[in-house]
């Protein structure tokens, strides 16, 4: 029932967020009004169990969910034929600066993350979760 | 012969062969991924993908056909996107701790992501339409799509440049970061998360618990900061 109950949670934010997008002209996209609703309503307690029902499974599955749109790519062979080589070169060097400047960044302003993150990885995180994710990584 | 080719005709416009191609695509690419050991080379979504694609082309299928079934798939994206609420949450004391690093990183990592690629492209003298579909291209697809819409740019080809930014982060990623030597698995996984939003989370998810949890944060973030600027950028 809590997954349930958690889906239907979710459901709601977006609705509520699609309905804030379109009527009310907040500039923000519909399921990210829902994120922000959501994080509101964990404030409260009782919701907690059941969105981490229902979030923790959707999430894990995350990539399967872009396969889909990713197949997509066989209506734009065209334009790919066209200019494929020059928009493979403008993803792949982009995507590099975007993972090396974050990188950087963060090891500059945050010697010490290697040494202090995994403590309090372990304090917040539920204890079957760190379990099933040490076992993962044998 | 006749009735099987019937049968086919029947079935491949029907939404259960959409839905159950790409199940099966993914749990055949999966369990290879496993099989491999998780090399990065391997992942499940570009296999899965292609596979799909060839099968679209091979067997004359066409995509709205196949979307028809996929979409009830393609349709968990926007409660996907709601759900990164609790690992944001669950990182709030993190968050809290360190607002400023991480906000400044992921700001700073989204714009040299964004900027950079609408920067190449330009010069790179593609169509506006494409730059303008490639501007919010660290961003998870569903909100990508609707942020390419507000700019001028083509939501499905912002969706397709969004999974692809995913998969190069996703398989190309720990090169770079041996390279440039980061092993903090917390940098590592904010910095995939930033840069290559789902897909590379998913994939800093299997590697490590505690990457796999930045990633989240940084995904969120991301989602968060790119829906709030980009159309502000976008109008300068």
């Amino acid at each position: 029932m809590e997954p349930l109950k958690g889906f239907t949670c979710l459901l709601l934010c977006q609705s509520l967020g699609e309905v804030a997008a379109r009527l009310l002209g907040v500039p923000l996209p519909g399921p990210v009004i829902g994120l922000l609703l959501l994080l509101a309503l964990l404030q409260w307690p009782a919701v907690r169990a059941p969105v981490e029902a229902a979030a923790t499974p959707l999430l894990h599955h995350l990539s399967l969910l872009f396969v889909p749109v990713g197949v997509g790519v066989v209506v734009h062979l065209g334009v790919i034929a066209q200019y494929g080589l020059r928009m493979a070169v403008a993803l792949v060097l982009s995507t590099w600066v975007g993972l090396a400047v974050t990188a950087l960044v963060l090891k500059a302003l945050w010697p010490s993350a290697g040494s202090e993150a995994l403590q309090d990885a372990e304090l917040s995180e539920p204890a079957h979760a760190v379990v099933a994710a040490k076992g993962l990584e044998r | 012969m006749s009735a099987f080719v019937e049968l086919w005709v029947y079935l491949s416009a029907t939404p259960l062969f959409g839905l159950t191609a790409t199940l099966l695509a993914y749990v055949l690419a999966s369990l290879i991924y496993e099989r491999v050991g998780r090399a990065p080379w391997a992942n499940p979504v570009l296999w899965s993908v292609v596979s799909l694609a060839l099968l679209l082309k091979l067997a004359a299928i066409d995509y709205p056909v196949y979307f028809s079934g996929a979409q009830f798939i393609h349709f968990l994206l926007g409660p996907a996107v709601v759900a990164l609420a609790w690992p944001l949450w669950q990182r709030r004391a993190a968050l809290r701790q360190r607002a400023g690093v991480l906000l400044l990183a992921a700001l700073m990592g989204g714009l040299a992501a964004g900027g950079s690629a609408v920067g190449l492209a330009w010069m790179l003298g593609l169509p506006i339409e494409v730059v303008a579909s490639l501007a919010p291209k660290s961003v998870t697809a569903p909100v990508a799509m609707g942020l390419a819409e507000q700019i001028g740019g083509i939501p499905a080809l912002a969706a397709v440049f969004s999974v692809l930014t995913g998969l190069i982060g996703a398989v190309t990623a720990k090169l770079l970061f041996d390279l440039l030597r980061i092993d903090a698995p917390a940098i590592r996984g904010f910095a995939i998360g930033t840069a290559s939003h789902g897909v590379g989370a998913a994939r800093a998810w299997q590697v490590h618990p505690e990457a796999g949890a930045y990633a989240a944060l940084a995904l969120s973030l991301q989602v968060l900061l790119a829906a709030l600027l980009l159309p502000m950028l976008a109008r300068l």
